[in-house]
């Protein structure tokens, strides 16, 4: 493949600030970058000639004329005061990152004995054992452009580690904030490892703090042990210019339990890559999403649900409210390997589409090569329900009010979803805000408490 | 409370009312019987203001108001209630916010102020009683997995709840077993006041029975062909339409 100008150009920044990234990271992290440039020097930013990049072409975006988040970019500690106060919503264990970086005064020290949650710069550092074993196991610099661009750049993110047997009851929510005056790419990495018979719930909040443009490739892999469970939740409410890859890599052994939800409520371009394997018998999980967007939004859900091995059962639900000229698309891979018997794997896109202009494109790709398999996907994509419209009309609600009702109830199988009951009330709410069209005017998200930001003027 | 005149409404090029007039006045209670397909739904629709159906003649006033002017949220908030021939399901919609959207929607129209959470309970707690509603039913989504009789007198309960002026009835008798029939009538006779009216749409005799009306009409091919007392209804259980078809011809 042929690099284009700008992947030549951010090969030529790595190897310019090379020792400033290398300065801090753990030699494992550092021993990656061979690796990701070889590969990125084949793969480059895709295209969407790329089959998997086919209704998002992120190439314009990815350029190495954005500032690099090295650094904090001139947020101080004190600027993140003002949203530190506004957290204690959601009952939790709350780290921050700003522009991919970690940052102090989160509240982890009730941690149960031997959990870490924190820097992923520091902690790589801390335990080289764990990093070794699964640093870049299941985020593969050779399979895709961004990984391997992410694998370069990567200086820090949240590092999170549940030993054996230990439960983590409380969400450890983590904010990531993108602010600063300069526009900005931020290649943030994580690493989640829930060992045997561990639980941890986990939350990512996406936020936007600054009318800057943000170019997010972040990374993050989950490692979910025999019998242990992982909920996931990721929470994008980013200005209208934000374009963000999401890659996220999941591993999973015999018994494991993983939920993993996607709720994008505001965003520019959003891309996520959910990658799933089930390594043990007996696994399991449950893959949901909800985009809401609306103006010139885009968001594409790429999933590749892997049965790797007999017994196991895989739920895949995305559901998407799509208005004005926003655009869509969602595929979904399953892939049944040949002596994976007894494999159950559901999927289902569903998709409401307010306006003309709304545009969605979904794909399920299904390749079964064991003869013992319960296998469904459905796709639909279609208006508000007219007759029920009209009976909620006839009893003496508005239109309005009677377009959010169907709207929610067309998003709450998702809501469903949430484990956390705390936090499903809160998602509840959120999603009703946005359907109100106050999500974006509001002065702050539910979840969090972040301030929200107006919108950045389009180019 | 509503006078029709000269009602012509079409569907998709078909006309289908072809010159109604019907007056109701507050305290009545009329029934209004007629063959499959002769646009018994249709009218209750189009008073409704289902706008799948286009009024191409006619004028229709409700409490003096022009209704056919009237987006069909208005028309409820005015006091107009259809229950449906055939209720919606409304997956993901629970009952309990279905109503109170729809009260606090009708009380901020005329100017009052919302019902606190603890008095709307209390409400949904009576009027559940009145129609004698399971109570597992207004826990779920509306409609959503009701049988045919629940879906009946679940539109019965929405009409005690909204307590409105004039309520059109379209088979809710249909499909209500023979306690549950009972049960709905004694709450539309329960809800009936001087000032309110009620229009059965109805093919039995049975219903007329609990519910006795004033006024008996039948509708055919799109017009009222016949009103008369309720001595009508027992002509029609007796004899069918072949009469009045045969008179028309
Ligand atoms: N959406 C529609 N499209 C086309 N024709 C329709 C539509 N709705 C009603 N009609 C037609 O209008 C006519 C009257 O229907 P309507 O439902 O008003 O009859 P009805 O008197 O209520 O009958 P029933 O006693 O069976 O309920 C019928 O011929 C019906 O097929
Ligand atoms: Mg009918």
């Amino acid at each position: 493949m042929q690099l284009s100008e700008h992947d030549i150009a951010l090969q030529r920044l790595f190897a310019e600030n090379r020792e400033l990234i290398e300065k801090d990271a753990a030699p494992e992290v550092n021993a990656a970058r061979e690796g990701a440039m070889e590969a990125f020097s084949k793969l480059g930013i895709p295209s969407s000639k790329v089959e998997a990049y086919k209704y998002t072409n992120l190439q314009a975006w990815f350029k190495a004329g954005y500032t690099q988040a090295y650094g904090l970019n001139g947020a101080t500690s004190e600027a993140l005061k003002q949203f530190e106060c506004n957290v204690h919503e959601l009952d939790s264990y709350t780290l921050f990152t700003v522009n991919g970086k970690f940052v102090a005064g989160s509240n982890v020290e009730a941690l149960p004995d031997g959990v870490e949650a924190g820097s992923f710069a520091e902690l790589s550092k801390k335990h080289p054992e764990l990093l070794k074993r699964y640093y870049g196991s299941l985020a593969k610099v050779e399979e895709d452009g961004f990984v391997a661009l992410n694998t370069l750049f990567a200086t820090d993110g949240i590092f999170i580690y549940v030993p054996k047997g230990k439960v983590v009851e409380k969400p450890i929510q983590v904010v990531n904030v993108l602010t600063g005056e300069q526009d900005l790419m931020v290649n943030q990495r994580n690493l989640i490892v829930v060992e045997e018979q561990a639980q941890a719930r986990v939350l990512f909040c996406d936020h936007t703090m600054s009318m800057s443009r943000f170019v997010v490739n972040t990374v993050t892999e989950g490692h979910v042990a025999e019998s242990a469970m992982l909920d996931f939740y990721n929470l994008q409410n980013q200005h209208n210019g934000t374009v963000q890859v999401g890659a996220y890599h999941f591993d999973q052994e015999t018994r494991s339990l993983l939920n993993a939800n996607y709720f994008t409520l505001h965003t520019g371009v959003a891309r996520n890559n959910i990658f799933s394997r089930l390594g043990g018998p007996h696994a399991e999980n449950h893959i949901s999403g909800l985009y809401v967007i609306d103006k010139n939004q885009h968001v594409d859900n790429f999933s590749f649900i892997n049965h790797a091995v007999p017994d196991c059962e895989s739920n895949e639900l995305f559901k998407g409210v799509m208005d004005d000229a926003s655009t869509g698309a969602f595929t979904g891979r399953i892939f049944v390997a040949p002596d994976a018997q007894r494999t159950n794997a559901y999927q289902s896109n569903n998709n409401l589409l307010l306006t003309e202009n709304a545009k969605m494109n979904t794909r399920p790709q299904l390749e079964i090569y064991a003869d013992d398999v319960k296998c469904s996907h459905g796709a639909t994509v279609g208006q508000l329900d007219e007759h029920a419209m009209f009976y909620l009309r006839a009893r003496g609600i508005s239109k309005e009010e009677a377009n959010i009702l169907l709207m929610y109830a067309f998003a709450y199988e998702v809501i469903e979803k949430i484990q956390v009951p705390a936090l499903k009330e809160q998602i509840r709410e959120l999603v009703e805000k946005r359907f109100r069209g106050e999500l974006d005017k509001c002065d702050s998200c539910v979840v969090c408490g972040q301030l929200g930001t107006g919108r950045v003027k389009s180019e | 409370m509503l006078k029709i005149r000269n009602l012509h409404a079409k569907i998709e090029g078909k006309e289908i009312l072809r010159g109604i007039d019907l007056d109701v006045k507050a305290g009545e209670i009329h029934a209004i019987m007629g063959p499959n397909g002769s646009g018994k739904s249709t009218l209750a629709s189009v008073l409704a203001g289902n706008e799948a159906f286009e009024v191409v003649e006619g004028s229709v006033e409700f409490n003096g108001k022009d209704l056919l002017d009237l987006s069909p949220e208005d028309r409820a908030r005015e006091g107009f209630f259809l229950s449906f021939q055939y209720p919606v399901e409304i997956p993901g919609v629970s009952m309990t916010n279905f109503m109170r959207t729809a009260l606090n929607e009708q009380k901020k129209y005329r100017g009052e102020a919302p019902l606190s959470a603890s008095d709307f309970l209390k409400l949904m707690r009576d009027r559940k009683q009145l129609v004698d509603i399971d109570s597992d039913l207004t826990n779920r989504s509306v409609n959503e997995g009701f049988s045919g009789g629940e879906k009946k007198k679940n539109e019965i309960f929405q009409m005690a709840m909204l307590d409105p002026k004039l309520a059109i009835l379209d088979e809710t008798d249909s499909g209500l077993d023979i306690d549950a029939l009972r049960i709905v009538a004694n709450g539309v006779n329960k809800l009936r006041r001087p000032d309110n009216a009620t229009i059965l749409i109805t093919h039995y005799q049975r219903l007329l029975d609990h519910i006795v009306p004033d006024f008996v009409h039948v509708l055919y091919k799109g017009k009222i062909v016949k009103s008369a007392g309720k001595e009508l209804a027992y002509e029609l259980e007796k004899n069918g339409y072949d009469w009045i078809k045969k008179e028309m011809e």
